[in-house]
């Protein structure tokens, strides 16, 4: 008989109460269940799906910006990268008379270049990621609008609606799949596949501990032979992809992009991980978290007009929830640890 | 504790005296009550059914401008019988989702702007398939009968710059400069190059952050020091023409400066003098419309506009007009 405590089996309640997520599932039960009674058509089949679709945009890219977060870094440039992707979707097919998909497939490139760019300065100048992705979000910004000025001589894109490979494209990006008279967004799949895939590579790969293990400590990877460069590079890259999927979800759901959005939704990703669990100073957190972080704001910013209120309340409602949220993470952690 | 205790009873005590000794004859919240009592009361005059409108702007977090439009809609709620509901997003995307919101609610009628007209196109054609009839305002005047809306109430950009354009040339200006102060505005860049259309001059376009005013006031600064000839600078919003004054001052610039748009203090500067024109969309008369529109095809089937847009402007504004229009600013009506 041993009683050593690292191969003693743990009950199944310790091990949910160890995990990052319970707080956040906490919080959305209860925001659910507040919009279900107050808000009336909250829980038409049509309105959750809306309500869904609205938490999917902002999940996709909560997905890898948690992935990031988990290992120690912050990315401010994800919001305009968005649009960025989107931007060089567009101009790329239209300019080049291309197929859409080349235009996919060029900003596919450019978006994980572009994430790339970003961990490669990080680890490079070993400048804090604030300062290198703040620099990035600026001089994206400023892209966005003046590539699109030069190009295209307005502020948005010129509509490629009428080109080969759209209709396939927007199938893949894009589409509304009717189940049962209720429509579901394509998107919804991708961040549940984005979701799945993330959690697999966290929590079942070498790759998930090396996430892990930059974010908690970076001296003590490296001395154990973590490639903590690559790593975050990869990680950059991660939001890159992300990016380039909503990127092509703005531009086939509307065939035109406006070039001077996505500026401050990079912070709504950073609020969807954080709800769901992500330690603002890395080491800690998961993919599922920060789905429900996403689903969380999207109850709320949709849930706010069923509900009929004023949504000048909007942004108060968001902070006092990340607050709330953050607190009764940080209580299930330390009630976890004091079971253990 | 104590004496904490002793230091907050004689700090409420000092702040109770002051606001009973210091009263303002002028202005201030009483003044502002005894307007309201005057305007117009609110009581319903149809006994039509309670409908439900809701109405989805591309406004940014607190505008003065929507905040004009959105106290029309109100007035005509009021008096139509009718739960306003109204809600905004500066991204196009979240601008859909709420008008899929409101589709999800079953209103009765949306009023949705269409300042990114093509993110708004699935989302009107869900209501169009949900029988919900649509009044597109303010901007959108192309778009707006193939999205299938009923009318559009606005003023077309491109004719109000050229309005601009023309006011400008009357008064013998020679070089106007035309500050965009939200990067990426479709309407303002239609704005700005309808005054190049009919202006004789030349026309020189500064983007500045409008969210940020000091930046505004340096960025408009720098340019009238940079270049004297400036004769003439075109704001395209109401709040940010003061600021355009304050920087002519900080530049010792003689240039006239001009604007899209009214409010109190745009007023109080064509009475001074201190500005020269301003080119009203009467923004209270769109969402007045908007509503009362909606509720007339509810009630009588009823179409506006004879499938062309309605129009609420440019109407030029000088000096002669800037007495009365100063009370209905301040009422927050014009």
């Amino acid at each position: 008989m041993t009683s050593d405590e690292r191969i003693l089996r743990s009950s199944p309640l310790r091990r949910l109460l160890g995990r990052p997520e319970l707080g956040s599932v906490v919080g959305a039960l209860a925001v659910f269940v507040f919009f279900a009674v107050l808000a009336d058509g909250f829980l038409r089949p049509t309105s959750l799906s809306t309500v869904l679709y609205a938490s999917s945009t902002i999940g996709i890219m909560a997905v890898p910006v948690a992935l990031l977060m988990i290992g120690g870094e912050f990315d401010l440039s994800a919001g305009v990268l968005v649009t960025s992707s989107a931007l060089v979707s567009s101009m790329f097919s239209y300019q080049m008379t291309a197929n859409t998909w080349v235009g996919v497939g060029v900003s596919l490139l450019v978006s994980l270049a572009i994430g790339a760019f970003n961990g490669y300065v990080l680890t490079r100048t070993r400048l804090p990621s604030f300062i290198v992705t703040l620099g990035t979000f600026l001089m994206l910004t400023g892209l966005n609008l003046g590539l699109t000025k030069l190009i295209d001589s307005t502020v948005s894109t010129k509509s490629i609606a009428d080109m080969e490979g759209f209709a396939s494209a927007r199938a893949v990006f894009a589409s509304t799949l009717t189940v049962g008279g209720v429509d579901i967004k394509v998107t919804i799949l991708w961040w549940l596949a984005l979701v799945a895939v993330a959690s697999w590579i966290l929590l079942r790969t070498r790759v998930g501990n090396w996430i892990f293990a930059v974010g908690g400590n970076k001296d003590a990877a490296r001395a154990v032979g973590v490639p903590v460069e690559k790593t975050k590079i990869g990680l950059y890259m991660g939001v890159g992809l992300g990016a380039w999927i909503s990127g092509q979800h703005l531009l086939f759901s509307y065939d035109v992009v406006q070039s001077g959005e996505g500026v401050g939704n990079e912070l709504i990703y950073i609020i969807a991980a954080v709800i769901g669990g992500c330690l603002i100073t890395g080491g800690y957190g998961s993919a599922v978290g920060s789905a429900v972080g996403a689903l969380l704001f999207g109850m709320t910013s949709k849930g706010i007009v069923f509900a009929e209120w004023n949504p000048d309340w909007f942004k108060f409602f968001l902070g006092a929830m990340l607050l709330l949220a953050t607190l009764l993470n940080a209580w299930v952690r330390k009630r976890a640890e004091a079971t253990k | 504790m104590a004496r904490f205790r002793t230091w907050a009873g004689i700090a409420l005590a000092g702040a109770l005296t002051v606001s009973v000794a210091g009263c303002s004859s002028t202005g201030g919240k009483r003044a502002e009550d005894a307007r309201a009592a005057a305007a117009a009361q609110g009581r319903s005059a149809v006994n039509t059914p309670r409908w439900t409108f809701a109405m989805i702007t591309h406004s940014g977090d607190g505008d003065s401008f929507w905040d004009i439009v959105q106290s029309g809609a109100k007035q005509a709620a009021v008096k139509d019988n009718i739960d306003f509901l109204y809600s905004h997003d500066d991204e196009a995307q979240q601008q859909a989702q709420l008008v899929d919101a409101a589709v999800d609610k079953k209103v009765d009628g949306i009023i949705v702007t269409l300042a990114k007209p093509d993110a708004m196109k699935a989302a009107l054609a869900r209501a169009e398939k949900a029988g919900i009839p649509v009044v597109t305002v303010n901007s959108g005047s192309a778009e707006s009968k193939k999205f299938g809306a009923l009318t559009h109430i606005g003023q077309d950009e491109g004719v109000a710059g050229e309005a601009v354009g023309e006011e400008l040339n009357e008064r013998g200006r020679k070089k106007v400069l035309c500050v965009l102060h939200e990067q990426g505005n479709v309407g303002h860049e239609q704005r700005c190059a309808g005054v190049r259309k009919t202006f004789d001059g030349d026309v020189q376009s500064l983007y500045v952050n409008g969210t940020n005013m000091p930046d505004v006031q340096s960025a408009i600064e720098a340019k009238l020091q940079s270049d004297a000839s400036v004769d003439a600078v075109v704001t395209l919003g109401a709040p940010y023409a003061d600021t355009a004054a304050k920087a002519k001052q900080g530049a010792g610039s003689s240039a006239e400066i001009d604007t899209f748009d009214l409010n109190a203090k745009v007023a109080a500067g064509l009475r001074s003098g201190e500005l020269g024109f301003a080119v009203d969309q009467q923004p209270y008369l769109q969402g007045y419309e908007a509503v009362d529109l909606l509720w007339l095809h509810r009630y009588n089937s009823d179409v506006l506009g004879g499938g062309r847009p309605v129009l609420t402007g440019p109407q030029i504004v000088t000096k002669d007009d800037a007495a009365a229009l100063e009370e209905y600013t301040k009422r927050g009506t014009r």
